[in-house]
């Protein structure tokens, strides 16, 4: 897992390793840092995920070593 | 030629991103540069701070060139992005594009800076003599 902006400053750390079973997949890797950081629900429900650098849907399963990232909304101003 | 991609915590040099793109085929270049304003949603505003997943947003980036490249046959683009604090009047993105006429030129400039802002990882935190917030939308 790698934090960044309103995800880093809560959970207050750039990066930490997430072990979880076989067949996890994104949505359930979301539950599960609901549970151990509470207050990131509001941001993580409005985020999307990134796996190895690339864009995947909630339902992708997680593989050893990938690199897993939610990505909060982005703030690109008016055009 | 392949694009000039810069994610970086230094100012950006407008007239280095110019010279990379500068072709003698080159009949037109658009120069687009995002800058910091002192007010934003009613707040004034003190700096701006910016944060990034670097190695995504350079992926990203390079997909959207690539777009552009296939539509507009935009050969000659450079991006350039700054991060961390960023004050008033300072630029906080730069895009050069440089093709054999203007119409593509400016089309393809539009095309990747709105197309940026939607889907590059790269946040911005607004710091107003309020507080600060990091920005949706």
């Amino acid at each position: 897992m790698r934090y960044f902006a309103g995800l880093r400053e809560v959970v207050g750390q750039d990066a930490e390793l997430l072990t979880v079973p076989e067949g996890t997949t994104v949505a359930a890797a979301r539950t599960l840092l609901i549970t151990r950081y509470p207050r990131l629900q509001p941001i993580l429900e409005r985020s999307l995920c990134a796996v190895n650098r690339e864009y995947v849907p909630a339902d992708r399963t997680l593989q050893e070593n990938d690199e897993l990232v939610f990505i909060p909304p982005l703030g690109g101003g008016a055009a | 030629m392949e694009p000039v991609i810069q994610i970086t915590r230094e100012p950006l040099n407008r007239e280095a991103l110019v010279a990379a793109v500068a072709a003698p085929e080159v009949g037109g270049m658009v120069i687009f540069e995002g800058v910091v304003r002192n007010q934003a949603r009613g707040k004034q505003i003190r700096y701006l701070e910016y944060d990034a997943y670097p190695e995504m947003a350079e992926q990203q980036i390079r997909l959207i060139v690539e777009e552009a490249r296939k539509r507009w046959g935009a050969e000659r683009v450079a991006v350039a992005h700054r991060l961390g604090r960023v004050e008033i009047g300072e630029a906080s993105v730069i895009i050069v594009v440089a093709t054999p006429h203007r119409a593509e030129a400016f089309e393809a400039c539009r095309y990747i800076i709105d197309t940026l802002k939607t889907t590059v990882p790269i946040w911005k935190k607004e710091v107003s003599l309020d507080g600060e917030a990091w920005v949706e939308g």
